[in-house]
């Protein structure tokens, strides 16, 4: 089932955590309490220009040497430290959450038009795929993933997410069936500046992880979503598709539409469709996929999942139900059900 | 040794109190079982080929067909086609000819897979009242799309794509020449697909008059023989199909027995009248890889690069690396024909002994363009040995873009699968030239019931996505997890890169 919401300022203003954990907290019976988390854009001011790694260590001093060496090996760490947590009766801590604040060498991966990116790329893939006692959950700059297996106030709790402002804002309330307890499991899923929350079932991961890993993404959190962050990331940041396009890949029009289309539309879509056919994503969903400009939220073809949106101000928000955004801002100005396949895309000002 | 020492095959008896000595029987059989015999008919078993032809003609079910009535001793090695065969060499000192597919006791990977529905956690969907999308394009597909910027959000295309094939299933009929079968088949497929929406190939025997209504529907082969191949051949066809091997005779060429080599025929075919049309193992211009990559080249320049090519390779050990091959030749699909795939005449020991099973091929061919990150390149067609709708889903989760049917088509046209296609004489007006027997065809019923079978597979396919949650064929392509394997073995299950069931 599972309970999603995003908010973002577009005037760049920060918002504390103190709404998001009470409007996911609304949602309780979409979740489990087996596992909830929450991505900030925005937090680390101090750090702007660094890429935050946010990594759980199954212990620190078994498995962080091998990630230090690695990150010494692509670049600088700037600086590194735990992520603050405070004990909560109901939830058992079974990784220490560690941020490093890094910058990746260029010149060594000086073939590539991004060079940073694609080195921090190449870091996660292969920390997460090395299975040795270590997991990067988050890795954009100037942004962060907290999550746990809990209930969204004990896992909010648990990091103090009140003590964190940002102006883009993420939560997950899940309820597991394939990895319940597994903090790795638990939403958002990120990878460099794009997050992802997602309910649903992807039925099509099959062939986006197969097509996926024909890029050299590599899925490695045992859950459909992630493929969602890598499919953005090569449609966007790599083949350069506006975010609209992006989404109409993922989640297209029916031949039916795209039939008595104009003919520039027509020839569109249908190259879209047949270009990323692999990448079209079946099953019942709504997600919320942010990056630091931008938070779009979209559902599959025929909506069998519910997302709504709201308007204040500059405030965007969408989520699973309107009770969450209620929750968050009482005096909501506009509240719509956006169409099946349609994207709901808000930007930040400038 | 006579006639005699080989027991025969199947016994015919006719049921004295239900005949009603119409002779319609005799009439049917071409093979000369029948005959009248005073006030009863009498019967040569030996020639019977059990077409069932006479069976289904019989207005009063009279008779009755017993296969193998006499028994050899039983043994486990010396079995009785091991044992026939030898006595067939020792009489001819021949290659025994056989017709069908792959007639070996292989377990059918297909039927040691097992497909997928929703449950709960996501909601199965309803074709009857949802949309459910099965068209798919064969060619090449860019492997990322450029976009330019004209002012506003209005953006416009900067990629142009190459001419593929629609089909509104993924579907196809497989190529069947002229020659190999009448007219009449050809024009009842023919018509199927038009009606469809899907594609059938003329096989290796030119394109007849008759069929040059249906040639947007058309794929013309270009096969090692080269018959019947020119220009206005190639103009004609929707698309170019290079045969380079077949599943049931991988590393052969055709065989086209001189008898059905009728006026029409060798006109179509443009070889003379009667003559055996045999073509040549290899293309006698391929020699490697870059000499195939100049006749993919050859054929676009003819055509003016307005026609998808696709290449047809028989299945065998190393599929995946020439299929890598094919997709950086400029090819559009390639056509993966596993060793159950049907034929009008090959060697036994080739049907029986060479190639592999189509599922390890196409999921390995499969596989194998993805690693190399060209899977974009090129379609992959599944051929030989697809039987039903749920052989279709199994070869799209393994990774093939469409399949092509060849025996199914002919079995809904009356084909009894008796593997006697090679003596010209079919019952049942399918593989043969002689007109008494053509005319048994009648297109406009025929091109119907191809049209039914494929109609409804189309819509058991989409029960089979809509409750495993898809709503589009792209989504079902290389969908491994929507499969599980039952009782196959490790190695097979990672070839196929299946889970065994309960994983």
């Amino acid at each position: 089932m599972c309970g999603i919401i995003g908010v973002m300022d577009r005037g760049r203003k920060e918002m504390d955590g103190t709404q998001i954990r009470r409007a996911l907290a609304q949602m309780n019976e979409r979740g489990s309490g087996e596992g909830a988390g929450y991505a900030v854009y925005g937090c680390y001011p101090e750090y702007r220009d660094c890429y935050a790694l946010h990594v759980f260590f199954d212990n620190i001093h078994e498995n962080k040497q091998a990630v230090d060496d690695l990150l010494g090996q692509w670049g600088r760490i700037v600086h590194e430290g735990q992520i603050p947590t405070y004990d909560q009766p109901n939830l058992r801590k079974i990784h220490a959450p560690w941020r490093y604040f890094f910058k990746p060498e260029k010149s060594l991966m000086s073939w590539s038009p991004s060079p940073e990116d694609d080195i921090v790329t190449h870091v996660v893939m292969r920390i997460n795929t090395d299975h040795r006692g270590a997991l990067v959950i988050s890795s954009g700059k100037n942004m962060g993933v907290f999550k746990a297996s809990g209930w969204p106030e004990e896992v909010a709790d648990f990091y103090r997410i009140q003590d964190y402002r940002g102006y883009l804002w993420l939560g997950h309330n899940r309820y597991p069936t394939n990895t319940p307890g597994w903090w790795g499991g638990a939403h958002p899923f990120n990878l460099l500046g794009w997050s992802v929350v997602h309910n649903g079932e992807i039925t099509s991961y099959g062939t986006n992880q197969r097509y996926i890993q024909s890029y050299g993404y590599h899925c490695t959190m045992f859950t459909d979503t992630e493929v969602v962050a890598y499919l953005i990331d090569l449609l966007v940041r790599k083949h350069r598709l506006p975010e609209e396009l992006a989404v109409r890949a993922l989640a297209p029009p029916f031949w039916d539409e795209i039939d008595v289309m104009g003919e520039r539309e027509r020839k569109l879509n249908t190259a879209l469709r047949l270009t990323y056919g692999p990448a079209l994503m079946n099953g019942p969903f709504a997600i919320v996929v942010a990056n630091p400009s931008m938070m779009m939220g979209f559902t599959d073809r025929i909506k069998l999942r519910p997302l709504v949106a709201g308007e204040c101000g500059d405030r965007l928000y969408i989520s699973s139900e309107e009770a969450a955004i209620r929750r968050m801002e009482p005096s909501v100005e506009r509240i719509w059900m956006p169409r099946a396949g349609e994207p709901v895309i808000g930007r930040v000002n400038g | 040794m006579t006639i005699g020492s080989t027991p025969p095959r199947y016994r015919i008896s006719v049921d004295r109190d239900q005949c009603m000595l119409c002779e319609r029987c005799i009439t049917e059989c071409p093979y000369g079982v029948f005959r009248r015999n005073g006030e009863r008919i009498a019967v040569n078993s030996r020639q019977c080929t059990a077409c069932h032809r006479c069976i289904a003609m019989c207005p009063r079910d009279a008779i009755d067909l017993e296969e193998q009535p006499v028994d050899y001793r039983s043994h486990p090695v010396w079995t009785r086609g091991t044992r026939e065969a030898i006595y067939n060499q020792a009489r001819t000192g021949r290659i025994i000819l056989a017709g069908m597919g792959n007639a070996g006791d292989y377990p059918v990977i297909f039927d040691r897979l097992v497909l997928d529905a929703c449950q709960v956690t996501n909601p199965s969907i309803d074709p009857l009242r949802e949309p459910m999308e099965l068209r798919t394009y064969l060619g090449k597909k860019p492997s990322r799309l450029e976009i330019r910027n004209i002012g506003g959000d209005d953006v416009e295309l900067v990629t142009e794509l190459t001419p593929n094939l629609q089909l509104e299933t993924p579907m196809m009929i497989a190529h069947m020449s002229y020659g190999a079968i009448s007219l009449n088949a050809q024009l009842s497929l023919a018509r199927a697909a038009a009606a469809i929406g899907t594609f059938m190939g003329t096989g290796e025997g030119g394109l007849h008059q008759a069929i040059y209504p249906y040639q947007d529907r058309m794929i013309v082969q270009v096969a090692s023989g080269r018959f019947g191949v020119d220009i206005n051949y190639l103009e004609r066809g929707a698309a170019i199909e290079i045969k380079i091997g077949q599943g049931a005779k991988p590393g052969l060429g055709g065989h086209l027995p001189g008898e059905k080599v009728c006026e029409d025929v060798s006109c179509t075919r443009m070889i003379p009248l009667g003559t055996d049309a045999l073509s040549p193992s290899p293309h006698h211009d391929i020699y490697s890889i870059e000499d195939l990559k100049q006749l993919v080249r050859s054929l676009k320049e003819a055509t003016e690069w307005k026609k998808p090519v696709f290449v047809k390779i028989a299945a065998v050990h190393n599929t995946a690396a020439i299929a890598a091959g094919i997709a950086r030749s400029s090819a559009d699909a390639v056509v993966v024909d596993g060793f159950r795939g049907g034929t009008g005449a090959a060697p036994r020991v080739f049907r029986d002994h060479v190639g592999i099973p189509i599922e390890a091929a196409i999921a390995s061919a499969d596989a194998k363009l993805r690693q190399q990150g060209i899977r974009n390149q090129v379609s992959l067609i599944a051929s030989g040995g697809i039987r039903e709708s749920a052989d279709v889903a199994k070869a799209i989760a393994l990774g093939a873009d469409a399949v092509y049917i060849g025996t199914a088509a002919l079995v809904a046209m009356g084909c009894r699968v008796c593997g006697t296609c090679y003596r010209g004489l079919c019952p049942w007006g399918i593989a043969t030239q002689r007109e008494d027997l053509t005319a048994r065809l009648d297109p406009d019923v025929e091109s119907e019931h191809v049209a039914n079978l494929i109609h409804a597979w189309t819509l058991e396919l989409s029960e089979l996505m809509g409750a495993a949650g898809i709503n589009s064929i792209e989504s079902l392509r290389g969908n491994r997890d929507r499969l599980r394997g039952y009782l196959l073995d490790e190695g097979i299950l990672k070839v196929l890169d299946v889970k065994p069931v309960g994983a």
